[in-house]
């Protein structure tokens, strides 16, 4: 069995890893409760949960969760530590100071980056050594801030070097255009510099669509049409057997969209099926260019993203859905654009043959690009979540995280012409303008690699020359 | 004459047991619409042939199954002891922690060389618990890392250190549309590398054995433990053992003599009739009368231009090729595996 570690940073990838493991633990819970069949060995969400837990009626006792907390302000982590799942998490896992970034990523990465390097390697190490076989590490973060994304990029040329083996998820928070931090442009360019040269995937997410997702959600029980009575044991936010009690703030929920996408991400990999999908199958398949690793993810069904019992849908819905903007954790238009590869991570009772059907069926619709005109990876694994029948998640490498990308740099563009803000930045040691210069060009020509992609969109697929053999 | 059984990766392991599940079965059932004696001697030979004989009568399946991580190794040793009629043995696996990530890189380069010893360990003790080796049968699928790339290696080492034994391989040719991204170029590199250390090679396609089970067996809702137990019914029925034209038991050899090549591809077809026909009065898995083909033919011809095609197109734009050259496949051994390919192709065209 392969671990993981979860790298939290900043207040929302606190707040994000502190859904996460509010999930992970009820889902272990849950399994385990399950009674298991005598000869099977059991399964446990060992891989990001630490060993030596035991359970009684539903509690968790002494497990410890694998992860190291960082924050520059101690809010978050603080209210973590005093909050029901104070259990789970090891003080010694945690790395707190008390003026925080400012929303400057400069400070995150270069003043706190060298303060407390020692200290975060340190951590790093000592999960690591827990762990068996470590497989990857999962850092949660936003990119608008100062210490997600200045510290939290700084991470991941520390994990490069120390830990070149371990894989580097990232799963990264964007900035709406409606942000209320006025740098956070600057802070994601020079974020995205960083998650290009040394994150192995990047599953982008933008809080827009989330939002978007739990206020479709909201309509949906509140127009009547769906009987209200909260499932008992959904995985999402009913209070039984949560640890936490739910929606007490407006981002809570948002924050568990996201929990249960890297739950279902390491879900085949932590339990059996009949076509396993471990974490190093996704990068092997899903990149095919080292720069262009930024998965557009989308999640049904979203029933299980809050406690309201909608019918259940038709297996086929579930895979239309997928594909339907609706339920995509980022604004872009895959259907439009072209895609490099896409994979479906499907849980629950579902076979081969509804995988196949489904895929013949939607593929039409769908614009691959030449050479992988059959880029599908798929898995199949026996354990659905919690409380539900079946779930997929679809992750699509794809040409529409373009014009996010886009927008972005345009918006930086138009901070940067008028110099504004940037002294906080420049007074900062190390800092220099070209820093900024650099870091927007490393995005122009990653935009470029897709835009040399999209040329290629409608053009008749052409079986190249083959090699030749003289008999 | 025995058989020892290696089974990589999930897909080979999930289909090795249904195998001995089934030859187990066939050989145990009442049904043998022959006399006590022969059905005795069918008994006693496949016995012979696949399984070993431990203290408390249970047979041990003479297999060794080898994967990167434990999951599916712990599923098949658990479903082969519940059946309670039959074991692996307790010492048969080799298993790691983390996979190959679909990486024939990754397999062949990189876990290959790494565990070599230990394996070929674990096949040397099953070959010594046998009275009378004939050799091996290597189940394994091209599309993902294990199977493929390990399947390679394993084989090749096979070739050096038992290159008087014969070496079939039972490979599982992935579905068209994608199960894995990267398949065509695993596939290519698995085919050229086996071309040149395997003696035969048994193609079964997912697509095909998917077509048998909706269209001959009507099943609705297909799960790969359908495809599967198809899979080793067709196996199940080549390895039974059967007469020669003289009325005594032999193993039903590779149908190499008949052929000229060297390393060849054969294909499953419908049941006809062969060049080379044994025969058995004793019945197979309940049917009454059954009869099963193995070809080698240009039926395969189209398969693997199809594959080979979509695997150069990929190439060309050099899409995943950073993956392979992480873990030593450099785009020199791609084109070597492409111009081997192509000669084949070539071969079966021009006959």
């Amino acid at each position: 069995m392969t671990q993981s570690v979860v790298v939290q940073v900043g207040q929302c990838g606190n707040q994000i890893g502190c859904c996460f493991w509010d999930l992970a633990l009820r889902e272990h819970a849950a399994v385990n409760q399950v009674p298991a069949r005598s000869h099977e060995p059991p399964r446990l969400s060992a891989r990001v949960v630490g060993d030596g837990g035991s359970i009684s009626k539903g509690k968790i006792c002494s497990l410890k969760a694998r992860a190291v907390l960082i924050d520059m302000e101690e809010g978050v982590v603080n209210e973590i530590l005093q909050g029901p799942l104070r259990d789970v998490f090891d003080t010694k896992q945690l790395i707190t100071d008390i003026s925080g970034s400012g929303n400057n990523w400069a400070v995150g990465h270069r003043v706190f980056g060298s303060l407390y390097q020692d200290q975060v390697l340190e951590k790093l190490r000592k999960s690591a050594e827990h762990c068996d076989c470590l497989q990857c590490f999962f850092i949660i973060h936003s990119m608008g801030g100062g210490t997600g994304s200045g510290l939290g990029t700084f991470l991941l040329k520390m994990l490069e070097d120390e830990f070149p083996e371990v894989y580097r998820f990232v799963t990264s928070i964007y900035p709406s255009g409606e942000d209320d931090v006025i740098t956070s442009p600057y802070n994601s360019i020079l974020a995205m510099k960083e998650l290009n040269e040394h994150a192995d995937c990047v599953l982008p997410i933008d809080n827009q669509s989330l939002f978007d997702i739990i206020s479709k959600i909201d309509l949906m029980v509140n127009s009547g049409k769906l009987g209200t009575t909260v499932k008992p044991k959904s995985l999402v936010t009913s209070s039984s057997g949560a640890l936490k009690t739910r929606h007490q703030k407006p981002f809570d929920a948002m924050n568990n969209i996201v929990a249960n996408l890297l739950l279902n991400l390491t879900s085949s990999a932590r339990f059996e099926g009949s076509l396993n999908m471990d974490l190093n199958e996704i990068s092997m398949n899903l990149v095919p260019f080292p720069q262009l690793h930024y998965l557009v993810s989308s999640l049904t069904p979203l029933y299980t993203l809050t406690d309201v019992n909608i019918p259940p849908r038709r297996l086929d819905q579930m895979f239309s859905d997928a594909f339907s903007k609706d339920h995509q954790l980022l604004r872009a238009d895959p259907k439009h654009s072209l895609y490099l590869a896409c994979a479906l991570m499907v849980r629950g009772n579902v076979q081969i043959s509804d995988l196949r059907r489904n895929i013949e069926r939607l593929k039409p619709s769908l614009q691959f690009v030449s050479w992988n005109q059959e880029g599908w990876k798929t898995s199949l694994c026996s354990i659905p979540p919690v409380g539900h029948s079946h779930s997929l998640l679809a992750l699509a490498n794809n040409t529409c995280v373009k014009p996010t990308f886009m927008e972005l740099k345009e918006r930086f563009m138009r901070l940067y012409k008028k110099k504004a803000h940037l002294h906080h930045y420049l007074q900062v040691e190390g800092m220099e303008e070209s820093c900024f210069t650099e870091a927007v060009s490393s995005l122009s020509a990653l935009i470029q690699e897709y835009n040399q992609l999209d040329a290629t969109k409608n053009m008749p697929v052409q079986d190249l020359p083959r090699l030749s053999i003289a008999m | 004459m025995s058989i020892v059984t290696v089974q990589l990766g999930q897909c080979g392991n999930q289909i090795g047991f249904e195998v001995f599940d089934a030859l187990l079965r066939d050989s145990q059932s009442s049904h043998g619409l022959c006399c006590k004696r022969e059905n005795e001697a069918y008994q006693a030979s496949c016995k012979e042939r696949f399984f070993s004989e431990e203290e408390n009568g249970v047979p041990v399946a003479r297999a060794v199954l080898v994967d990167m991580e434990p999951k599916v190794i712990n599923q098949t040793l658990s479903k082969a002891a519940q059946s309670g009629r039959w074991k692996y043995g307790q010492h048969a696996c080799f298993c790691q922690k983390q996979g190959s990530g679909n990486n024939w890189a990754y397999g062949y380069s990189v876990h290959g060389p790494r565990h070599e010893e230990s394996i070929m360990n674990l096949i040397r003790k099953e070959v010594e618990k046998c009275d009378s080796f004939s050799g091996f049968f290597i189940i394994m699928s091209m599309a993902g890392g294990t199977g493929s790339g390990i399947g390679a290696f394993v084989t090749q080492n096979l070739q050096d250190q038992y290159s008087n034994s014969l070496k079939m391989n039972q490979i599982i040719w992935p579905y068209g549309t994608g199960e894995v991204i990267v398949q065509n170029y695993n596939s290519i590199l698995t085919l050229s590398h086996l071309y040149r250390s395997s003696d035969a090679l048994l193609v079964h396609e997912n697509d095909a054995v998917h077509k048998i089970c909706a269209k001959l067996m009507n099943i609705k809702q297909i799960s790969f433990s359908d495809i599967n137990q198809v899979l080793a019914h067709q196996l199940g029925s080549v390895f039974q053992p059967t007469y020669s034209a003289e009325s005594s038991f032999h193993y039903r050899r590779n149908p190499l003599e008949g052929f000229k090549d060297p390393a060849l591809y054969t294909s499953w077809l419908e049941p006809v009739n062969a060049f080379n026909v044994w025969k058995t009065q004793r019945a197979f898995s309940k049917y009454e009368k059954s009869a099963v083909l193995v070809s080698n033919s240009q039926f395969l011809v189209k398969p693997l231009d199809m594959i080979v095609g979509k695997a150069w197109n990929m190439f060309a734009s050099k899409a995943y090729i950073h993956q392979y050259t992480k873990f030593g496949i450099e785009e020199e051994d791609f084109l070597d595996s492409f111009t081997s390919l192509e000669q084949v192709v070539a071969s079966y065209c021009n006959l």
